[in-house]
């Protein structure tokens, strides 16, 4: 299986493979990033966030279903949290997604986030990157239950949408900096219940204290689950892309997205120096100076990076 | 470079108890590994397909319904038949010992019944899932 032309040809084992590759940090997956980049640029990406439990999984699944039933390829990239202590993970969100895990032209891919505290895998960023050459109209990432400052979906996404529940209310006040900044449009899920009218006025009331940028953040409410206001949201998302076309900020979105790539890559590569670094046997007695409190840190590191620098 | 183990734990045909498969993927999850759980009733052609995108490593077929001479094997040639034919595949539930050697002709890899430790299907991962370097 040539996996690079796999991936151009849209096929879901290659694409598979593609994202295991980019995700394990194995230069394979450089290499078809090199050769499928020039066929990116074409998907819309979408960030879905949320607190947990908010119903993001399943707004995604009727997103999904709803984009696949008017022809349109869809990619979801479904993020949820490693253990910080065996490593593994529970991948549930495509439990939730059942009911599109088959329709053709939807694929799902669960990532775990592998140490990543912005809510996302670092490998999200170039996981997109695959779809897009695949083929797929749309990507939907989906990040893990974020709170307030797993911020990192507005990095990947040209809309991001956050996710909310009735019967959070007090967490609106708490949640005034970090994600209720990163939101294009905010969806009250579960509108079905009581409480929902509240959440949304209380958070169009908070998004009312923000300055204005040219597109005012919409507060929709819908159910995920009876499959209800779906289609505003597709609109809305519709909307918005039409403003960033149209005000020329997709385009500087777009730099600002090829300048992440490019950091994503060097920090990657940056850290796997330096940690070599830090791993030689002839550091572990400069180390050992920092413990006992010989040396300080930024010494140690100033040295550390020097050599690094040359090295690489 | 780092490389996970991705198991996925499903259940196929109609059978609605899934205790045994969550204390799985719960073990398979504190063993390191990222699983991905299916929920309970799906099809096989369901789970081939799920295989298949998430690349997985290893498929873990759970069923106590006693249809697990035809749902094992069909997940089995569904996969072959997308050329997915690196994936390790063993089942596990109420499987009466004469159907065991059944199933193993028919592409599972293992199988393993009531009351086995954690640790030997954990251990019978780590010990046959070729990890390319």
């Amino acid at each position: 299986m040539d996996v690079k032309l796999g991936v151009l040809a849209g096929d879901t084992r290659a694409v598979a493979r593609a994202i295991t590759w980019v995700e394990n940090g194995d230069p394979r997956g450089a290499e078809v990033i090199r050769g499928v980049y020039g066929s990116t640029g074409r998907a819309y990406i979408v960030g879905v966030t949320g607190s947990p439990g908010a119903g993001k999984s399943t707004l995604v699944s009727r997103l999904a279903a709803l984009l696949a039933a008017r022809g349109q390829k869809v990619g979801i990239l479904a993020v949820d949290p490693s253990s910080p202590f065996s490593g593994g993970a529970i991948l549930g969100d495509r439990v939730r997604m059942f009911d599109v895990a088959l329709t053709r032209d939807v694929y799902i891919r669960s990532m775990a986030t592998r140490g990543s505290l912005g809510g996302l895998n670092r490998a999200t960023r170039m996981a997109a990157r695959i779809l897009d050459a695949a083929g797929f109209d749309w990507i939907f990432v989906e990040t893990v239950g974020a709170g307030q400052s797993e911020v990192d979906v507005h990095d990947v996404a040209y809309t991001t949408a956050v996710v909310m529940a009735p019967g959070m209310g007090d967490d609106i006040q708490a949640m005034k900096a970090g994600i209720m900044e990163i939101g294009d449009l905010f969806i009250i899920n579960k509108a079905d219940r009581d409480g929902a009218d509240r959440t949304a006025t209380q958070v169009e009331s908070v998004l009312q204290l923000s300055m204005t940028t040219g597109w005012n953040p919409p507060v929709l409410k819908v159910s995920a689950e009876q499959n209800t206001g779906i289609e505003s949201v597709v609109d809305t998302i519709e909307r918005h892309r039409t403003h960033l076309v149209a005000s020329g900020k997709l385009d500087a979105l777009k730099i600002r997205m090829a300048k992440l790539d490019v950091l994503e890559i060097l920090k990657a590569r940056l850290a796997d120096t330096m940690k070599q670094q830090l791993d030689q046997p002839a550091v572990q007695a400069e180390l050992e100076k920092v413990a006992s409190k010989q040396s300080d840190p930024y010494s140690l590191a100033d040295i550390i990076f020097e050599e690094s620098w040359r090295n690489t | 470079m780092e490389q996970k183990i991705r198991v996925l734990v499903a259940k196929p045909g109609l059978d609605g108890h899934d205790r045994g498969a969550k204390v799985l993927a719960r073990a398979f999850m504190d063993a390191g590994m990222e699983v991905i759980y299916t929920g309970i009733r799906r099809t096989p052609e369901q789970i081939a397909e799920v295989a298949v995108q998430e690349d997985v490593d290893v498929v873990a077929l759970s069923c106590l319904s006693g249809a697990h001479n035809t749902l094992f094997p069909k997940v089995v040639d569904l996969l072959r038949g997308k050329g997915a034919d690196d994936i390790l595949i063993m089942g596990g539930g109420v499987i009466p010992e004469d159907d065991i050697s059944f199933l193993k002709q028919h592409g599972i890899s293992e199988v393993f019944g009531p009351g086995t430790p954690l640790a030997t299907c954990v251990n019978y991962i780590r010990s046959h899932v070729k990890k390319e370097a």
